[in-house]
């Protein structure tokens, strides 16, 4: 399985909103730890690890494609 | 430079005795000299002697620094010891554990139990001290030395010039009645990491140097506490960023303290110091005693080659590790096992020179895994950046409710023997579909057998294994017998050795990992994959 580019959240609007609203009124330092926390659990539920290199290298490009 | 003791010991093993060598009038050869008599030269030249090759260890002290240092001890160490014949005194003293916890801050984030695989001889690991582990080795030498071993133990003789030749290497000694000079065919490096022969030599020692010094206190206490490993991470107690309370024998406890980088070596290691940090940690009821303390950084680094023409290094002077994992003096008992055979072999000119870069080739992979083991395990322990913090936090926060989350905690993957892989003297596998942890490269695993256990039937030679078939007793090629072992088909045997075949064929070497194996006794196969295995080909 290769990793998904293409869109493929539903509601897309209300899922930005909500990743926002799980952020909201925490400090800096404990915005990083949920992230950090959301990183690996979304890892974890992919679980297949050439996807997961293929999303961190992804990652890693930024927004050069 | 005067031949003082540099430390104190804990046991005097090998007292300093004049050799006739100090007496000759021209340099006496020897087939083997060993530099270094801490438990890698000892038990090199227990393996050696076993065979009944003659060799010299020669050591600056004369016995064991005091210091319980290298505390723990592997199944696979306790199987080559019990080769040597030295386990059981090991078995008896050391401490079996099995259980772990993990903590961090004052919360427990998780336990593990080692759940030892049954029909096995020996436990995953024991707890116990170094000196006693030396000791056993030393002991057992003069068992054997008794029996008529051919292994001398010179204590008090310091090497300090060595000239290296094509087919020899001459050694300059000091010992307390002067100087001389003795040469060997053979020299194997076994001075620890920072190895005066290597310096010697000039030879690189490159890697990771970790900033963090680690403070180690023994104690003995009257307080209860269970023989488990607990490790803290950010202990709520704050004697350390991480901590690590384990057990010994004789009642002692070693704890552990991380105190970061920028210390004060001499203001730490102050007693009323280290009772602060002690006192934070276990209360203020608990009465203990101090037995030994030290402070300790480390480094990831290896040789970039273990075999230089004639001399050939082994355990901490060819590779160094940090201590998470248990993976310093256990991999160089595995050097030593590997290392033993081939040099038996060479000396008694069945196998060529060559096959001892086969020891370099498989042991720089042994150390190169357990390097890259150490680093992770030092990474997650010692975040190096505020990134890699978030995520080890992440990790533990998530590890307290999530089973995922577990196996990323990485206070040290123990010590496990590695496979040898795709490396020379394997023949490709004629069994693919058996075991994975049985394929050519991986070492034998114990399986019970009769009334005792597979691995007693094997090693010290070349084995050919029947299990549920039939093969000869004895079998000659390549000017060596093959000793033959038939085992039914049952039990942990099939499953470990068959899975689902029906019977197979293993060729196995001296240091018991599987050289090939196949479905059935084939003489031409067996006789071409000894041929590999002895670097023939």
């Amino acid at each position: 399985m290769a990793l998904n580019t293409a869109p493929n959240i539903p509601d897309p609007d209300g899922f930005y909103a909500e990743l926002l609203a799980t952020h909201e009124g925490l400090s800096d330092d404990d915005s990083i730890a949920l992230n950090a926390r959301l990183i690996l659990i979304l890892a974890n539920h992919i679980g297949d690890r050439a996807v997961l290199t293929e999303a961190l290298a992804a990652a890693s490009k930024g927004d050069k494609s | 430079m005067p031949l003082d003791d540099r430390y104190q010991l804990a046991f005097k093993l090998y007292p300093y005795a004049r050799s006739t060598d100090q007496d000759a009038a021209a340099p006496v050869r020897h087939p083997v000299v060993v530099l270094g008599g801490g438990p890698i030269g000892v038990a090199t030249a227990l393996d050696l002697g076993l065979q009944g090759i003659p060799v010299v260890l020669l050591d600056d002290h004369e016995g064991v620094g005091q210091g319980s240092r290298a505390i723990c001890f592997a199944k696979r160490t306790l199987e080559i010891a019990h080769r040597y014949g030295c386990a059981q005194p090991m078995l008896d003293k050391g401490v079996v554990w099995n259980l772990g916890k993990v903590f961090h801050d004052d919360r427990q984030v998780y336990e593990f139990n080692l759940l030892p695989e049954t029909g096995h001889r020996y436990p995953a690991f024991i707890n116990l001290q170094q000196p006693y582990f030396e000791r056993f080795l030393v002991e057992r030498v003069r068992e054997v030395q008794a029996a008529g071993a051919p292994i001398d133990l010179r204590g008090k003789n310091r090497v300090d010039a060595v000239d290296v030749r094509d087919d020899h290497v001459i050694l300059d000694i000091t010992t307390p009645d002067g100087p001389y000079r003795i040469s060997a065919d053979w020299l194997i490096g076994c001075d620890g990491a920072s190895s005066p022969l290597r310096k010697m030599m000039g030879l690189d020692f490159e890697g990771r140097v970790f900033e963090d010094n680690f403070l180690i206190a023994d104690i003995t206490m009257k307080a209860d506490f269970p023989t488990e490993r607990w490790f803290w991470f950010e202990p709520h107690f704050k004697s350390g960023d991480s901590a690590l309370l384990h057990k010994q024998p004789d009642g002692v406890w070693r704890i552990d303290f991380q105190l970061g980088w920028d210390i004060d070596r001499k203001e730490e290691l102050k007693e009323e110091n280290i009772r602060c940090r002690l006192d934070a940690m276990l209360g203020p009821d608990v009465e203990y005693e101090l037995v030994w303390t030290s402070i300790y950084t480390f480094q990831c680094r290896r040789m970039k080659k273990f075999r230089h023409g004639r001399v050939i290094f082994a355990g901490d002077a060819a590779h160094q590790v940090s201590p998470f994992g248990a993976r310093g003096a256990n991999s160089g008992i595995q050097d030593v096992d590997n290392l033993g055979w081939k040099l038996g072999l060479v000396l008694n000119e069945k196998a060529p020179e060559s096959l001892l870069d086969s020891y370099d080739v498989e042991r720089r992979y042994g150390a190169d895994e357990n390097i890259l083991n150490s680093s992770r395990s030092t990474d997650f322990i010692t975040p190096k950046s505020k990134i890699s913090h978030v995520f080890r936090n992440a990790v533990l926060d998530l590890a307290e409710h999530h089973a995922f989350a577990r196996p990323l905690v990485n206070s040290g993957r123990l010590s496990v023997p590695c496979v040898y892989d795709d490396l020379p003297l394997n023949t490709p596998d004629g069994l693919p579909d058996g075991p994975a942890r049985t394929r050519p490269g991986a070492p034998c695993p114990d399986a019970p057998l009769g009334q005792g256990f597979l691995l007693d039937q094997l090693g010290g030679d070349f084995v050919l294994l029947g299990v549920g078939v039939d093969v000869s007793e004895r079998l000659e090629a390549e000017g060596l017998a093959l000793r033959g072992v038939k085992v039914p088909a049952e039990g942990d045997t099939r499953v470990r050795y068959l899975g689902d075949a029906a019977a197979a064929v293993y060729l196995i070497r001296p240091d018991q990992h599987v050289a090939a194996r196949w479905p059935a006794y084939y003489n031409a196969m067996v006789r071409a994959a000894l041929r590999r295995a002895i670097g023939k080909d």
